[in-house]
């Protein structure tokens, strides 16, 4: 037996090098579709902790956006008693935390009354109602996020 | 922009709730992207293709000649879960005739409505990128 040098195989450092890279890899980007409106339903209360366990975790939110009755998570309007979850203020602020694009669907919108301040204007209404943070937009918003993004995930019924 | 297998899942009647007809709305934009779209129908989801339509007795719009135009978006495959026709005492002559034109073999008209049991839509699922379920 000549010499007992062992060199560590060349496989090993270079997957130690590129360990970095592979962390990095591992972040994925998200878009969240939440169909349901708060209170009635838990989809809201779980998309909310799920938002937030995945932006604890590194990953990435592309985009957050309400459909159907969900729409109503965008509410500033909201007045639940103080001991329950204020689940649109919530969603406001953590999306003012992480700089969230928060998406309002239009044509749900429209049917179930969420109006900015630009739209009760351009459709003669008297109020607004919609909540820092959110804002209003096309369907195609939902298809360009989860075109861009490595998973879409659909909280509802 | 890069393109994705979309799936839409549709699982509740027609009426009674506003899910079939909003998420034909997010199909029909779909189309606008050039996606890989594909639409199943399952459980109640089956009722929303059913033929004869009547509406007037609830006041409410009947959209299901939208279902029609499809095709005409290059919305071709429309895969329908056997045993949810079955379980409701449905068979394919109780849907539309749903038909999109090829325009590679001469504008031949083929039908967009496949027939697939439980197991073969489970794996059609696996295969999506995106699957969004209403």
């Amino acid at each position: 037996m000549k010499g007992v040098i062992r060199i560590p195989p060349a496989k090993y450092t270079l997957t130690h090098n590129l360990y970095p890279f592979l962390i990095r890899s591992l972040e994925l980007k998200f878009t969240l579709m939440i169909n349901e409106g708060p209170y009635q339903h838990q989809a809201s209360d779980t998309a909310l902790q799920f938002a937030r366990a995945v932006l604890e975790k590194g990953h990435e939110i592309y985009r957050v956006f309400f459909y159907h009755d969900g729409v109503n998570n965008g509410t500033r309007l909201s007045v639940p008693p103080q001991d329950d979850r204020q689940l649109q203020k919530e969603w406001s602020e953590l999306s003012k935390a992480h700089d969230l694009d928060l998406v309002i669907c239009i044509a749900a919108a429209q049917r179930r009354g969420l109006m900015n301040a630009e739209e009760a204007k351009r459709q003669g209404l008297d109020a607004d109602n919609i909540i820092e943070g959110f804002h209003i937009s096309g369907l195609g918003q939902l298809i360009e996020g989860s075109i861009q993004s490595d998973r879409t995930i659909v909280f509802g019924d | 922009m890069a393109t994705k297998k979309f799936m839409f899942v549709n699982r509740k009647a027609p009426y009674g709730t506003v899910y079939a007809i909003e998420s034909l709305e997010v199909v029909l934009i779909s189309a606008a992207f050039d996606q890989d779209v594909s639409l199943a129908f399952i459980d109640d989801g089956v009722y929303q293709i059913t033929k004869g339509q009547d509406t007037t007795g609830i006041g409410q719009k009947n959209f299901s000649k939208a279902y029609k135009a499809l095709g005409d978006y290059d919305i071709n495959k429309l895969y329908v879960e056997k045993e949810s026709l079955e379980e409701r005492g449905l068979t394919l002559d109780d849907l539309m005739e749903l038909t999109w034109e090829d325009e590679d073999d001469d504008y031949a008209e083929k039908p967009s409505i496949h027939l697939v049991d439980r197991a073969a839509m489970s794996g059609i699922m696996a295969d999506q990128e995106v699957v969004i379920s209403f």
